[in-house]
C-alpha cells in the first residue's frame, strides 16, 4: 500500500471508530460557521486613526499625508540613505517613486543585500491589528524585495484599510483569481518590523526581516 | 545538535523531581509566564466577540477533522494544481525517509529550517545528520537550544528556560562571530542576524512546518516573528513543508478565524510580525519547487478516540502552558516530549501510545485554567480524566506495561475507585450539577457571584515557590493550606463542591500511577495548591 493509501485508510478507520465510540447519541454535532455579523460600512477616519495608532504600537514609523504629500514623505523616509541603494517595484505609481530608484522587480536575490531600502504599495491594510498585507503584485514586487533590504517604506491609501483580519480574508479570496492554480498570489501579512520575544519574552525589534518599517498613510485630498 | 528526547520517557513524576530542584529554571519560567499572561489578558480583553470567536475557531477545527479524509484529498488536489508536490508519511520513519530523499535529490548537503514542532517530533535533524545533511535552525530560540545542546521546554519559546545571561554564555562559546556579545537581548538578536544572513542567501533548500493549510484553495500558512520564516519560505530554490494531517482547514474564511485567535493567544500580540501564505509555486517569486509532506505519526490514534480527538483541534498557541501551575513549577523538559504542559499531557500519550507515556495524564491538577484560555476550547481536563481512565483500563487488561509491582498496586487502587459505581456515579452527579450551575443557556461558562476570579479572569494568581513548600504547608495545616491570593471561593471545587465529589474520587484521581512518595512532593502530587485539586465540574463528566 502506498503511504497515501495507508494514511487515508487509517483516517477513515479512525473516523468510524470514533463514530462508534461516541455512544448512542452519536458524536457531538459541529455547529455551522457562525461568522460574526459585520457592519455594512466603517467610518473611514476611524479606521485610519486606529490603523495608525496600532502600527505605531509596534514601534514602526507612521506618517500621515494627503495625495500630494506622498513623494515628500517617501523622500523624508529615505533622506539618510544613498539614493543609488533604494529600490522600487516597476508598478509603483510614478509620484511615489524615489528619484533614481533601482527596478526592484528584476533584482535577483544575490543583488538584494546591496539594497538598503525599498518603497512599495500594498494590497490592503488592517486597522485592528495594524497590519499591512502584500499580495506581491506589480506595485509591491516579489517577496524577496520586501524581505532582504533593511528598510521597508510602504504606502497605504486609507480606502484600502479594513477593520479586522477576517475582513481582509473576505476581501482577498483566492477564488477571485480563478480556480486553485499557479495564478494564486502569495500573501505576506506584515505587522511592524521583524521582532523576537525569544529572550525572556522581551520583545526586541529587528531580527531577520526589515528592521525599520515606515508606513505612509495617504488620506483623501 | 540539539539533544534527542528519550525513546521511552521515564515518567513525569521522576523527571519532574529532577527539574523541581532547579531554582533558576523556576525563576526564569515564573518571570516569563507571568509576563505573557498579562500581555495575553490585555489583548484578549480588547476583542469584544472573543467568546464567539473561540466557538468559531473550535467549530472550524472540528469541521475539518470530522471529514479529514475528504479535506486531505482536496488539499492534495489543490496544492498539485498550483504546482506543488504532495507526499504522505504514515509514521516518523516514513517522514524522515521522504524528507532525506527530497533533500538528497537537490544535491545540497545543508538545509535551513524554520521552527517546527513537527520536525522536532519527527527527529528530522538527527535523521538528516545521519544522511550527512546539516540542518541550520534559524529561529532564535531554536538556535539557542541547538547551540546549547539542549532540549526545548516550551512550544512557542523553546528556550524559555534560559535567561539572558545563560544565552549570552551559549552564544559566546558556540556562535561563530559572536565575540564577547553582551546579555542585552537586542545585542543577542543582532549577533544571530549577522550569523545567519549569509546562510539564508546561500543554502538552496529549506524545511518548514505549517500552522495551517486550506483545503479549498491549497494555501499553506506559516506564522512567525523574526523574518527567518520568510527567508526560508522565499529565498531557497526548494521548499519542503512538513505538516501534521490534523492542521488542515476547510475554507479560506476558517483561516481568517484562526489568525484572529492565534497571535493574541500565543505571544499576546494583536498580530505577529509576519504571516506568510502561499499556494504551490509562483513563477518568478519564491521557490521553484514546493513539496508538502503530510504526516500521520499517531494522529489517527487520537482521531479514533471520540473524547481524545478534541486534542487535535490544537493550534499550538501555548496559552495553556503559560497558565498551568504544574508547568510553571516543573518546566517543559519534565514532560519529556516536544509537546509539554497541558496540551502535551493529552497529546503526547495519544500520539505515541498510552503505554509509552502513561504518567502524563496525571501531570495536571485539573484546575481548568488551560480550558479557560484555549482559543479552540479544548476541554483539556476532561480529556485528561478520560485518558487516566484509559491508562488504568488498558494497563489492567494487558497485565503488563510500565505498572509492575508497587506501581501496579497503586494503579489498581485508582482503577477500583474509577470502577466503584456508587463513588463514580456520585462524582458524576456532582459534576453535572456543577456544570449546570456554571452554564448559561448558551452553554458557555457564566459568572457566579464570588467566582468571578475563576470563570472570568484570564490569569492565575502569581506563582508559588514550589510544590514542596506547598506540600509541607499542607501537611502542617492538615490538608488545606491557603494559597497566595486565591481565596477558597475562587476555586472551582467550591462550586459543585462538597459531598462525595469533593472527597471520594478526587483524592484518588490525582494520584499518578504509582503515587510515589516524594514525586513532586508526595501523594496527591500534582494537585492544585489549595488542597482541592479537582474541578468537579470537569471530573467525570460524560466519560463513563
Ligand atoms: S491546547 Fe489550546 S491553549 Fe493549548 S496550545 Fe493548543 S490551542 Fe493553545
Amino acid at each position: 500500500m502506498s503511504g497515501r493509501d495507508q494514511v487515508l485508510a487509517k483516517v477513515r478507520a479512525a473516523l468510524q471508530t470514533a463514530e462508534r465510540g461516541a455512544g448512542p447519541d452519536g458524536p457531538r454535532p459541529v455547529p455551522a460557521p457562525g461568522r460574526r455579523t459585520r457592519p455594512d460600512a466603517w467610518d473611514a477616519d476611524e479606521l485610519a486613526d486606529r490603523f495608525a495608532e496600532r502600527v505605531d504600537d509596534y514601534r514602526a514609523t507612521v506618517v500621515r499625508t494627503g495625495p500630494d504629500g506622498v513623494g515628500a514623505a517617501v523622500a523624508a523616509a529615505l533622506a539618510d540613505l544613498d539614493p543609488g541603494t533604494v529600490a522600487a517595484p516597476a508598478g509603483l505609481p510614478a509620484a511615489w517613486r524615489p528619484d533614481d530608484a533601482l527596478d526592484g522587480s528584476v533584482l535577483r536575490t544575490a543583488e538584494l543585500p546591496a539594497v538598503s531600502a525599498v518603497v512599495t504599495a500594498c494590497r490592503l491594510a488592517i486597522a485592528e491589528t495594524g497590519t499591512i498585507v502584500l499580495d506581491h503584485a506589480d506595485d509591491q514586487g516579489p517577496r524577496r524585495l520586501t524581505l532582504v533590504p533593511d528598510r521597508h517604506v510602504c504606502v497605504v491609501r486609507t480606502e484600502q484599510i479594513v477593520d479586522d483580519v477576517d475582513d481582509a480574508f473576505a476581501a482577498m479570496s483566492p477564488a477571485d483569481h480563478g480556480p486553485p492554480g499557479p495564478g494564486t498570489p502569495p500573501l505576506t501579512f506584515v505587522s511592524g518590523p521583524s521582532a523576537t520575544s525569544d529572550i525572556e519574552l522581551q520583545r526586541v525589534e529587528g531580527v531577520h526581516g526589515p528592521r525599520t518599517l515606515v508606513v505612509i498613510v495617504v488620506g483623501p485630498g | 545538535m540539539s539533544a534527542r528526547w528519550p525513546e521511552v520517557p521515564q515518567d513525569f513524576p521522576k523527571a519532574a523531581k529532577v527539574t523541581l530542584q532547579d531554582e533558576q529554571l523556576r525563576a526564569n519560567l515564573g518571570h516569563a509566564t507571568t509576563a505573557i499572561r498579562a500581555k495575553r489578558g490585555g489583548v484578549v480583553a480588547e476583542v469584544d466577540d472573543w467568546e464567539d470567536l473561540r466557538d468559531e475557531g473550535a467549530a472550524a477545527r472540528d469541521r475539518a477533522l470530522r471529514a479529514l479524509d475528504e479535506r486531505l484529498v482536496e488539499l492534495e488536489a489543490n496544492v498539485q494544481a498550483a504546482g506543488g508536490v504532495v507526499h504522505w508519511a504514515p509514521d516518523k520513519a516514513a517522514a524522515q525517509r521522504i524528507v532525506v530523499d527530497l533533500v538528497a535529490a537537490t544535491g545540497s548537503d545543508e538545509v535551513i529550517k524554520v521552527k517546527s514542532l513537527l520536525t522536532d517530533e519527527l527527529e528530522l535533524n538527527p535523521a538528516l545528520a545521519d544522511a550527512g545533511i546539516e540542518a541550520h535552525e534559524t529561529d532564535l530560540a531554536e538556535l539557542i537550544v541547538q547551540l546549547g545542546g539542549d532540549r526545548q521546554s516550551h512550544i512557542l519559546v523553546p528556550a524559555i528556560h534560559r535567561n539572558r545571561r545563560e544565552i549570552r554564555d551559549i552564544f559566546r562559546e558556540h556562535l561563530p562571530g559572536a565575540g564577547d556579545v553582551s546579555d542585552d537581548p537586542a545585542a543577542l538578536a543582532e549577533a544571530a542576524r549577522r550569523h545567519l544572513r549569509e546562510t539564508f542567501l546561500r543554502v538552496p533548500v529549506a524545511i518548514s512546518g505549517a500552522n495551517a493549510a486550506v483545503a479549498a484553495t491549497g494555501t499553506v500558512a506559516v506564522v512567525e516573528s523574526e523574518g527567518n520564516g520568510r527567508m526560508c519560505l522565499t529565498l531557497p530554490r526548494t521548499l519542503i513543508t512538513v505538516m501534521g494531517i490534523e492542521k488542515v482547514l476547510e475554507t479560506w474564511e476558517d483561516l481568517g478565524t484562526i489568525l484572529r485567535l492565534l497571535p493574541r493567544s500565543s505571544t499576546g500580540e494583536r498580530m505577529n510580525p509576519y504571516t506568510s501564505l502561499w499556494t504551490g509555486v509562483t513563477p518568478g517569486d519564491g521557490p521553484e519547487e514546493f513539496h508538502l509532506v503530510l504526516v500521520d505519526a499517531g494522529r489517527t490514534n487520537a482521531l479514533a478516540d471520540p473524547v481524545g480527538r478534541d486534542a487535535l483541534r490544537c493550534i499550538r498557541c501555548s496559552a495553556c502552558l503559560n497558565v498551568c501551575p504544574v508547568y510553571e513549577r516543573t518546566g517543559g523538559q519534565a514532560y519529556e516530549s516536544i509537546y509539554p504542559g497541558p496540551i502535551g499531557a493529552i497529546l503526547t500519550p495519544q500520539l505515541q501510545g498510552l503505554d509509552t507515556a502513561p504518567t502524563l495524564p496525571w501531570a495536571s491538577s485539573l484546575c481548568g485554567a488551560c480550558y479557560e484560555v484555549c482559543p479552540v476550547k479544548i476541554d483539556i481536563p476532561k480529556i485528561l480524566v478520560h485518558l487516566r481512565g484509559r491508562v488504568t483500563a488498558e494497563t489492567d487488561a494487558s497485565g503488563k506495561g510500565h505498572h509492575a509491582g508497587v506501581e501496579r498496586l497503586a494503579m489498581r487502587s485508582v482503577a477500583r475507585v474509577m470502577d466503584s459505581r456508587p463513588a463514580y456515579e456520585a462524582a458524576q452527579r456532582a459534576g453535572r450539577l456543577g456544570l449546570s450551575l456554571l452554564q448559561h443557556g448558551n452553554g458557555r461558562p457564566g459568572r457566579l457571584p464570588g467566582l468571578k476570579g475563576w470563570t472570568a479572569s484570564r490569569d492565575l494568581p502569581p506563582p508559588e515557590p514550589s510544590f514542596r513548600s506547598w506540600w509541607r504547608e499542607r501537611e502542617a495545616t492538615g490538608g488545606a493550606p491557603s494559597v497566595g491570593g486565591a481565596s477558597p471561593v475562587e476555586r472551582p471545587a467550591a462550586v459543585g463542591g462538597a459531598g462525595a465529589a469533593g472527597s471520594v474520587p478526587l483524592e484518588v484521581v490525582v494520584h499518578p500511577p504509582g503515587g510515589r512518595p516524594g514525586v513532586v512532593g508526595g501523594p496527591g502530587v500534582v494537585g492544585r495548591p489549595g488542597g482541592a485539586p479537582t474541578d468537579p465540574t470537569r471530573t467525570a463528566g460524560d466519560d463513563a
